[in-house]
């Protein structure tokens, strides 16, 4: 079949596109921490490989279909002086073909779905690492029940272990997503959402609300911190330890003020300086190891000086509508606090696992 | 009443068709005019959709960009969708419904004219209603589905939600009324001849968008109803803490969300339905099993609902349930497309502006379906849902769409409707430019959404690599908002372009009168004896010559009536009272104000 | 061409039906779905309302006062079947009217309005009892339930007698002659299906445990 220059030019110009397709595909993980392209847990793995078989065939489908569009545009275009066109009504032959061959390709997809489905549905065996997983507007909180550890914001697991997600919201509809391990899932109010899922390599994993839960959910984000399982078992008895805040050094006078602070503009009421057994019904996140913590304000900003400080002058500006007020701190406060809170580290971060954002 | 000497002719004749003025328009019960009431008043709110739209596209052109507020983008995406789908796609498509559906089966108007207009003045006031929570920095801002508990009084105190639970109800009123209309109309008002399976396509997916309506609005109006009273009376139906379960509003939703996605493609596929034959010359190709793919698209359209819900944990046998039954649906869907493959194979293409928009539908809306097939695999979907991906995915299908084809439709029956013809020219320029910016602006969503971006956030960080994609969003939104100022340029541009009859050559009705009809539409009514009559016409008599303009004397046609404006405004009083909280002397006036309204139309004289 | 009042003029509809009676039943199709959201949503909430006092079972409240079942069958039982003969007593009215017997149509129509009227003052009568038993609309969810389901149905139901008291009062005054009588059959058309929605509700109900 004769394909006129103009044809070809435009048949060209969906094969850059595709090829973008597949570059997106090779999934640049150094580039887009939060991506799905790039699993490093079992559960996104399975659903990047039934995802990846999706592709083709759409890839397929879209190059024979509009290749087939394209054609007759350039093909039948009207040629001045033509004669009518064959007024040919239909093919019964034709619409059968046309129905069968969709329907095939889609049980080729619906197979592996299927089987995919009720894979993942299996909890997982041996010993899993329970974490149970409260959503609150607009920050996430984790507890071990198996340590009696309670954190929030940055979730540390072991590689190689599989994880069992216990998940519900403490107000909304959340969604806790880790493109790069577990996919997501809904969290709702007084009933568990399951979720489970092991960490083929360590790293700090990204990851957002994928519920829309009310003005602040465009900053309500989490890391998923996977580390040797040595790591994970140093980091737990570190956190285990963590029953109390920790005590400030004698000669540090700025960071004393700061705890006094603490105490004197009631902190304490929202945000739990321990892990371990902290009160209930705490309205804010706690704050035990605060000082180590790669990210604040729900994973949103790294945790730098600046950075707290600019949280602690006030929270609104940063994050408009969050539930922590301006509480009208002086400059002085606020370092003495910055010096405070650094103090409270308990676990720091894996050297190797720090300088990702 | 005149002396016999000089007595009037029959008060509806041809004296009429020149009715001017406000008045005239006010208690119009003519089609066309309600048609082109509905066109103007959805077009006006489909721009103020699209800058809102503008305006977040704005926001997210650079990371923790501070132009808009996070409360206000809120607003906007709630409300851009809102806009776009209730006061945007939907009564555009009523506005060919109004136009074309009389013309193309051969009648003098709708089964209920008054009805007819009724269903204007609701949507009207509704589309006001909504809008004018901007006024009062209150515009929903749950996002245009509303899901539970977010939308309880304790998690949304302010008035936004009330807003979009009433305007809702409003615009439902309308919708209803209109299907009921349009339903009698087609099955009844049919001229001679045509059967079912005679008539236009255009007509086919406008008769099952209709059954679509009056089966799915039923179910989202109990949702609004026990939304409203949780909110209002302090009920506990998507509340926990009473016992309720907010799952059970996405049922509900998405119960009637499903199909009312199907009720905004499938005006769109009979468009292109249309267009496809006239400018290749040639038939339809497989009428039949278009009419047949198109009800079984409705029909499994209402098996597939919770394939929105794949995240909530349903379960297994649910997810695959689900799953199934939303692959299925691409079955007949694929038909459809390739037998529109199969109207252009062959044929003799005229490359005109409604061609160009016809082909581009098809074109985006097979990438649309493709993600669709993506997202219809619950695992991957895990990973798509709430991402930028589904956004990419619903606006190629109703953007690439839906907006695609009536913009085909637009200029394919400007000509009828306004007797221009809008410049061709023009409107390749106006292809272009949308086909760029659509593209531009939504394909790259597919990659951020693979990337890890969720969709309703009102900023995103550095550092995570949707800097790029959005910047180049930004910039097709921009060519988008272009696009439709040459569109407008071209109306304004093209209004001396006078146009004949039938200025396509096409094959139906519609074509035969002249252009703009008059206001009894023909003289005679037809009798149809071929799915494209004025083919057969031309085939065994010739080209017919151009249609002259008659004194339409002793055709009779119903009166103009206030009361469908009456009625409207009654039901609109009795849900703004329960908007100003529950303020009860209100919605007693105006549930008075709508049974005088209603007993009035009852009683009218006869025309 | 087509009108939407009550013309004589005889108009050729593509299925020989008058328009407006195609129009009612498509109404009445839409209002199933209306109905079937609704009794739906009480049979999910069926059973789990977390406090009382129940439709069937009695109960004891955390503060020791006492409810019994709250449901009154024969009452409601009652009502109901006179809301079925009402049925059966417009179909007799349309008779009437079809024939041009006004006495006729005026005795039955008349006969439909009082039962309809003794099923909503029963219904009145019913939510005022539960009220005042300490089963309001916010109590639990078989009291949210029950008043919107129950509640949307009597709307309805008086809607409909409205409707039938309108044209009771034309037919007084002479006004609805043979060929007019498509009015009553639409009238009444609407008629059964509230009926009929009622038939499917009682049962789930004030019968189904």
């Amino acid at each position: 079949m004769r394909i006129p220059p103009a044809a070809r030019r435009r048949l060209r110009r969906f094969a850059p596109l595709l090829g973008l397709v597949l570059l997106v595909l090779a999934g640049c993980a150094e580039n887009y921490p939060q991506t799905t392209l790039a699993p490093k847990g079992d559960f996104a793995r399975a659903v990047d490989t039934l995802f990846r078989s999706t592709v083709w065939w759409a890839a397929g489908v879209f190059v024979l279909v509009e290749g087939a569009l394209v054609y007759a545009i350039f093909r039948y275009r009207q040629r001045p002086g033509g004669p009518e066109p064959s007024q040919f009504h239909g093919n019964a032959l034709l619409e059968v073909i046309w129905t069968i061959i969709p329907a095939t390709i889609l049980v080729f997809i619906a197979i592996p779905t299927v089987r995919t489905i009720f894979r993942t549905a299996e909890p997982p065996a041996g010993d899993p690492l329970v974490i149970e997983v409260i959503g609150h507007q607009w920050w996430w909180e984790f507890r071990y029940p198996q340590f009696n550890i309670t954190t929030a914001s940055e979730m540390y697991v072991p590689v190689g272990r599989p994880v069992d997600l216990r998940m519900r919201t403490a107000d909304v509809l959340h969604s806790f997503w880790i493109p790069q391990l577990a996919a997501k899932r809904d969290v709702f109010y007084g009933r568990d959402n399951r979720l489970w899922f092991t960490a083929e390599e360590a790293g700090v994993f990204s990851g957002q609300c994928a519920e829309f839960c009310g003005i602040q959910h465009g900053r309500m984000a989490h890391r998923v911190i996977a580390t040797a399982p040595a790591d994970f078992d140093t980091w737990v008895a570190q956190m285990s330890a963590a029953s109390a805040p920790v005590p400030v050094f004698e000669g540090d006078s700025l960071a004393l003020a700061g705890q006094a602070l603490f105490a004197a503009r009631a902190c304490l009421g929202c945000h739990a300086l321990r892990a371990v057994d902290p009160p209930p019904g705490q309205v804010g996140p706690n704050l035990a190891n605060i000082g180590a913590r790669l990210t604040i304000a729900a994973g949103s900003l790294p945790n730098t000086d600046a950075n707290l400080a600019r949280w602690l002058r006030n929270p609104q500006e940063y994050k408009q509508g969050v539930l922590m007020p301006n509480l009208g701190l002086s400059e002085e406060d606020i370092r003495a606090l910055v010096a405070y809170l650094r103090t409270q580290r308990v676990a720091p971060v894996p050297p190797p696992l720090v300088a990702t954002p | 009443m005149a002396n016999a000497a000089v007595e009037q002719p029959h008060p509806r004749s041809d004296a009429h068709a020149s009715a001017t003025g406000v008045w005239s328009w006010i208690t119009t019960v003519d089609h066309k005019r309600i048609g082109i009431l509905y066109g103007v008043t959805a077009f006006f709110f489909f721009l103020l959709g699209g800058l809102e739209a503008l305006l977040m596209r704005w926001q997210l052109g650079a990371p923790d960009n501070t132009f808009v507020s996070p409360d206000v983008y809120n607003q906007l995406f709630t409300m851009h969708g809102t806009t776009m789908i209730f006061l945007g796609v939907m009564p555009l498509s009523a506005m060919f419904f109004n136009f074309m559906i009389p013309l193309q089966i051969g009648a003098r108007d709708v089964a209920f004219p008054r009805l007819n207009a009724f269903s204007y003045w609701v949507f009207l006031l509704g589309g006001l209603l909504l809008n004018s929570s901007f006024l009062l920095n209150a515009a929903p801002n749950a996002g245009w589905f509303g899901y539970a508990n977010l939308t309880s009084k304790q998690f949304s105190p302010g008035l936004n939600v009330d807003f979009w639970v009433i305007g809702l109800q409003i615009l439902g009123v309308a919708s209803l009324a209109a299907a009921i209309n349009f339903f009698v109309t087609i099955v009844n008002l049919r001229c001679q001849g045509m059967r079912m399976m005679r008539m236009p396509m255009f007509v086919w997916m406008s008769f099952i968008t209709q059954v679509l309506l009056l089966l799915a609005f039923p179910v989202i109006t109990v949702a609004l109803i026990l939304l409203m009273v949780d909110r209002f009376f302090g009920t506990s139906f998507f509340m926990p803490a009473g016992g309720g379960d907010p799952v059970l509003w996405q049922h509900l939703f998405w119960i009637f969300g499903h199909p009312e996605v199907y009720i905004l493609i499938l005006p769109a596929f009979g468009i292109i339905s249309e267009i496809l034959p006239v400018f290749s010359r040639k038939p339809l190709f497989g009428y039949a099993a278009m009419v047949f793919s198109g009800a079984l698209i409705a029909f499994l359209g209402f098996g597939v609902w919770s394939h929105h819900m794949f995240a909530t944990g349903m379960g297994p046998v649910a997810d695959t349930v689900f799953g199934l039954a939303t692959m299925l649906i691409a079955i007949p869907t694929g038909v459809k497309i390739f037998n529109w493959l199969g109207t252009v194979w062959g044929g003799s293409l005229r490359l005109k502006t409604p061609m160009y928009f016809a082909l581009g539908f098809i074109a985006m809306f097979i990438i649309g379906g493709l993600s669709g097939i993506m997202h219809s695999v619950p695992p991957a979907d895990l990973q798509q849902t709430d991402t930028y991906f589904v956004v990419a995915h619903f606006h190629y299908v109703l953007f690439g769409g839906s907006v695609l084809a009536l913009l085909g439709g637009a200029y394919y029956w400007f000509p009828k409707m306004f007797g221009r013809v809008l410049g061709d020219g023009l409107g390749k320029l106006h292809f272009w430019l949308t086909f760029i910016g659509m593209n531009l602006t939504f394909f790259p969503m597919h990659f951020l959404g693979l990337n890890g971006m969720p969709r309703r956030v009102y900023t995103y960080p550095e550092g995570l690599g949707f800097e790029l994609w959005n910047r180049i969003e930004t910039l097709g939104s921009l060519v988008l908002g272009a696009s439709f100022l040459v569109f407008i340029y071209n109306i304004i541009r093209s209004r001396h372009n006078i146009a004949p009859a039938d200025p396509w050559e096409g094959a139906t009705l519609e074509w035969s009168i002249p252009s703009p009809p008059q206001e009894f539409n023909f003289p005679a009514l037809p009798t149809v004896y071929s799915r494209d009559p004025l083919w057969e016409q031309r085939r065994t008599h010739g080209t017919a010559p151009e249609p002259t303009r008659v004194s339409g004397e002793g055709i009779h046609l119903p009166n103009p009536s206030f009361w469908p404006i009456v009625t409207a405004l009654g039901i609109a009083v009795f849900f703004v009272g329960f908007l100003l909280g529950v303020k009860l002397w209100v919605i007693l006036a105006g549930g008075a104000i709508t049974a005088l309204g209603i007993f009035s139309w009852a009683f009218e004289p006869a025309g | 061409m087509s009108h939407d009042s009550a013309h004589a003029i005889p108009i050729e509809t593509s299925t020989g039906l008058d328009s407006r009676k195609l129009a009612i039943w498509t109404f009445i199709g839409s209002e199933c779905l209306f109905f079937a959201s609704l009794i739906s949503v009480y049979m999910v909430y069926k059973g789990k309302s977390l406090v009382g006092p129940f439709p069937h079972q009695p109960w004891t409240s955390p503060t020791g006062q006492e409810f019994e079942p709250i449901l009154q069958i024969p009452l409601v039982t009652t009502g109901t079947a006179l809301l079925l003969f009402s049925s059966f007593f417009v179909v007799m009215a349309l008779a009437g009217a079809q024939r041009g017997d006004r006495r006729a149509l005026l005795g039955w129509l008349g006969a439909t309005i009082f039962c309809g009227m003794f099923f909503v003052g029963m219904q009145v009568y019913e939510f005022y009892h539960f009220v005042h038993e300490g089963l309001g609309y916010t109590t639990n969810l078989f009291g949210s339930t029950f008043y919107t389901l129950t509640g949307f149905h009597g709307t309805h139901v008086t809607i409909g007698l409205i409707w039938l008291l309108t044209i009771w009062i034309l037919a007084l005054r002479g006004k609805l002659p043979p060929e007019k009588s498509l009015n009553l059959e639409i009238a009444a058309l609407y008629w059964h299906f509230v009926d009929v929605v009622w038939i499917v509700i009682f049962p789930v109900v004030y019968l189904m445990r």
